[in-house]
């Protein structure tokens, strides 16, 4: 025969001891958890006792490597030796078709001289409202060229201009890719055999020029290295700069001299858009 | 509480279908559709041969009822039937043809009462009518809503192109807003004589007409001479007690429920005319917005959908072993995570506000943290792919710097696992039955309220927890199983009275059930190592031609996916039809009957034990 109310007072010790705890638990982490990597390591994993509360937005919850927000185009770092700035997307389509809610315009690079396709998007156009933040895009892109982001602090007054994002504002740089996701980065890197973009080492082999092998490394200004070591002397012709800056299967398969200068133009705007935009990036933080 | 023994699952349908044919030598006759399965039933016997079906041959569960359209196939639409035994077995399936137009199909209300909301459903999306059926309206849109928008010929608003990808996007992008297309324009449909600046709704007249009521308050007397009032009360929309946009109707006389009336269709968003637009795979991130709670079972079950039609074809790689394994540990991870909010919301609709509810989040959390790091989100996890998953689990839980993490993480997966499923999650059991099951106010409030008898919840098709907890173990993972459940050990609870007490010591039950199964998982994914897991599907893979239901024992019930494939010999294919049987829509069917005779104050509790979820229920 139990007495009523038994197991109400039972429960009662349990919120006790929990409301106990947290306090506890509070004083012992006290200020810890934000200076003492351990401390907030053990704060957020399977030890942790009591209630507790991440203090969004000047504590955040870690997102892991494979978190993903929104999509974002990968190019080349400003400072890469050969192709700096330039896309790895070749405007192959298939993320825009495979895209569920079809949130993904690109315009096709076209030659202006012979109309033919050439493997670079003119315009590229994510609608963030629409996307379903699926991860699709990255998964099917053949060219690892569209990746997940981790910033999730997109919120903005203003959706009718902010939020469908053009070319300028989805690219960023394969460092920050290889900073925020280094094991993935790692793993498409060993897939593709090289940490260099797939067409650059197809284009170099058939020039007969190694390209940078795969080695594990999480550090971009590492991989810049092991790109600059692979290349060729430097052009001993100064004149030709834009050109020189180009791979060196564009110098063996150089073209026209019109093709030559549209090419550099084409070029020039990119690096200027992207100098643009760390320009501003460095002057809103 | 009772742990019931795993079930048989011998059943000869073949068999069954020719003793059918034998009885009924007109009406039935076999469905020789290129990869099409049972029978088809002339619509003029139709109620006879479904009432045979039941009590002759013991299908006694009726797990869904849909209607397919064939507009350009056969010009015909169509209601197809899955019949269970609830001993366990696969489905007799049979199906009911009409014209398009005037389409009529005797309703089978009385033989499975669980066909109310779909017969409803299909009226309203089909506009197939159901003669016999007592109260035929509009179930998810609104009385004034001018077609029935599943038809094959009839286009959304926004409507593009028949199906995706659609070519505005790629070579040539024209980005633009979908609000810059007039919602008003000539690609909707209107009636000509609508004036869209009154558009009014009649649904709030048609309800009540239906609950039989012509004016709102009424005078009653009551036992013993006492005059009462009977008053008609709105439980939400709005009202956090519904989970979501979700509304009751009733009709009290003092404080008792005299009817409940579900309203829903809040939240609908015509899923499955967006489903049938997709690709196969596309509609895989779609399946996580139905029941947001456990995407990953949600997955798991469109997968099989698509998976058994793959296997009619030549080059379909079903899933390795790894990736079973890994799919029953995202499903039962997926089963706690879910059962650990549904426990925690019931003590909020009794007014234990927040308590147990935040404890049990607690806990949750941690289940998410692994999914975000394996799949990449916490809730729409998309995960699983057609003959395998989306990627492998990864070795380490691991977060690394950067704009918005000053802080990281970095636990070896499998060690997290391990603590979690052997130490924390018991432990934490193990406190929260100290802290609620014998807690005398809970008892008071649940126990014998709500009852629901096990013949009425078969009628009904009720299904998951709402089903075992009026004793009957049926348990689609035993009775008709899928992926590597047969090899692994497991009881199936159930309770013996039927009543919301029950049902919450059902899902306590499941949840350590769950963990057993989490234990003998453990060792698997340590001895499959390195196995491939990584679907081999092409982002715009064909899928041969034949129909399909795939279903899996979700946290709240029966998920079953109604999948056709007309295979499109040309270009990207998409699903001729795509049906989601969603358990929460239909577990609602029992909800009026349920609350009869109940006080105000408990309907809510009695909502709250069914565990619904908007995203799926309106679909
Ligand atoms: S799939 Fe990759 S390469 Fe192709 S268009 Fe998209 S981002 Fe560019
Ligand atoms: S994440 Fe999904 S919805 Fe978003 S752009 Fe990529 S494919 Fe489209």
């Amino acid at each position: 025969m139990t007495m009523y109310g038994q197991g109400i007072l039972r429960g009662l010790t349990i919120t006790l001891r929990h409301l106990v705890r947290t306090y506890f638990n509070d004083m012992r982490y006290m200020g810890k958890k934000y200076f003492n990597q351990s401390e907030f390591e053990l704060r957020q994993g399977m030890k942790t006792e009591g209630i507790y509360t991440v203090q969004y937005p000047e504590e955040k919850i870690a997102v892991p490597e494979r978190f993903r927000f929104t999509p974002f185009l990968v190019v080349e770092d400003a400072d890469h030796p050969e192709r700096p700035g330039e896309d790895w997307c070749t405007s192959c389509g298939i993320c825009a078709k495979v895209c569920p809610p079809q949130c993904i315009w690109i315009v096709r690079g076209e030659d202006p001289v012979t109309k033919r396709p050439i493997p670079e998007p003119q315009a590229f156009y994510i609608d963030i409202d629409i996307c379903m933040n699926c991860g699709y895009c990255a998964e099917f892109c053949p060219f690892d060229a569209i990746k997940m982001d981790h910033d999730y602090e997109m919120a903005s007054y203003d959706r009718t201009t902010a939020h469908i994002h053009d070319k300028e504002k989805l690219s960023k740089p394969f460092s920050y890719w290889l900073n925020i996701a280094p094991t993935t980065a790692n793993e498409e890197a060993e897939a593709r055999g090289s940490w260099e973009h797939s067409d650059t080492v197809k284009s170099k082999k058939k020039a007969g020029v190694p390209s940078v092998a795969y080695t594990p490394t999480t550090d971009p200004s590492q991989v810049m290295q092991m790109i600059r070591a692979t290349m060729p002397e430097p052009a001993p012709a100064a004149e030709a700069a834009p050109t020189a800056e180009r791979s060196a299967a564009a110098v063996a398969q150089a073209g026209p001299s019109a093709e030559d200068a549209l090419k550099a133009e084409r070029l020039r705007k990119r690096q200027e858009a992207l100098a643009r935009k760390l320009s501003k990036e460095a002057g809103s933080q | 509480m009772v742990i019931a023994a795993p079930q048989t699952v011998d059943v000869d349908v073949n068999a069954v279908i020719d003793k059918l044919k034998e009885k009924f030598p007109e009406a039935v006759k076999n469905d020789t559709r290129q990869g099409y399965k049972g029978v088809i039933v002339d619509k003029s016997k139709l109620v006879e041969v479904a009432t045979s079906i039941r009590d002759e041959f013991g299908f006694d569960y009726l797990s869904s009822a849909t209607g397919v359209d064939y507009l350009g196939i056969a010009d015909e639409m169509e209601m197809v039937y899955h019949a269970y035994r609830t001993t366990g077995g696969p489905a007799l399936v049979f199906k009911a043809q009409t014209p398009r137009d005037n389409p009529e199909i005797p309703s089978l209300i009385d033989v499975w009462p669980g066909v109310d909301f779909q017969e409803r459903e299909v009226w309203d999306l089909y506009g197939i009518r159901f003669p016999g059926h007592p109260n035929l309206q509009r179930i998810l849109l609104w009385e004034g809503f001018n077609g029935h928008p599943m038809r094959k010929d009839w286009k959304e608003a926004y409507f593009e192109e028949d199906h995706k990808p659609f070519e505005s996007r790629w070579p040539a992008g024209h980005v633009h807003r979908i609000e810059e297309k007039n919602a008003y324009g000539h690609n909707v449909m209107y009636p000509a004589d609508l004036d869209l600046s009154r558009l009014t709704d009649t649904s709030e007249e048609s309800l009540y007409n239906s609950l039989g009521l012509g004016v709102d308050v009424q005078d009653l007397t009551g036992e013993g001479g006492i005059k009462t009032d009977r008053l008609v009360v709105n439980l939400g929309p709005h009202h956090p007690s519904t989970h979501g946009v979700f509304r009751m109707v009733v009709t009290l006389d003092g404080e008792t429920i005299e009817t409940l009336d579900p309203v829903m269709g809040y939240l609908h968003r015509n899923h499955e005319k967006i489903g049938e637009r997709n690709s196969f795979l596309q509609n895989m991130p779609f399946t996580d917005r139905l029941d947001y709670i456990s995407s990953m079972s949600n997955n798991l079950g469109y997968a099989l959908a698509v998976e058994q039609l793959l296997a009619l074809g030549a080059r379909y790689q079903p899933p390795t072993y790894r990736a079973e394994v890994i799919r029953v540990l995202m499903a039962e991870l997926t089963r706690i995570v879910n059962h650990l909010w549904s426990l925690g919301f019931l003590l909020n609709d009794l007014g234990a506000f927040f308590t147990p509810m935040l404890y049990a989040n607690n806990e949750r959390e941690k289940i998410l943290d692994f999914f975000e790091a394996t799949a990449g989100s916490r809730l729409m996890c998309n995960y699983m792919r057609f003959g395998g998953v989306f990627k492998d689990i990864p070795e380490r839980i691991h977060s690394v710097v950067n704009m918005v993490n000053d802080k990281v993480r970095d636990y070896n997966t499998m060690d997290y696992l391990t603590e979690m499923i052997n130490e924390r999650l018991p432990r934490f059991m193990d406190e929260y039955e100290r802290l609620l099951v014998n807690n005398e106010i809970l008892k008071t409030r649940t126990v014998g309220v709500g009852v629901l008898p096990a013949d009425r919840a078969i009628a009904y098709s009720t299904c998951g927890p709402l089903l075992r907890g009026s004793g009957v173990a049926y348990d689609i993972r035993r009775s008709d199983p899928y992926s590597i459940y047969p090899e692994l050990d497991f009881d199936i609870p159930v309770g013996q009275n039927g009543d919301i007490y029950d049902r919450f010591m059902v899902r306590v039950y499941e949840i350590r059930e769950s963990l057993r199964i989490l234990k003998q998982i453990l060792p698997r994914l340590e001895r499959t190592k390195g196995e491939e897991v990584v679907s081999k599907f092409n982002y715009l893979g064909r899928v041969p031609i034949g129909e399909s239901y795939g279903r899996v024992e979700n946290p709240k019930g029966e998920l079953g996916y109604y999948v056709v494939s007309a295979g499109d010999e040309k270009g990207p294919q998409n699903p001729w039809r795509y049906h989601i049987r969603a358990p929460s829509f239909i577990n609602l069917t029992a909800l009026g009957p349920m609350s009869k005779g109940y006080k105000v104050a408990d309907v809510v509790t009695i909502l709250g034990s069914i565990d619904i979820v908007l995203g799926e229920t309106d679909r």
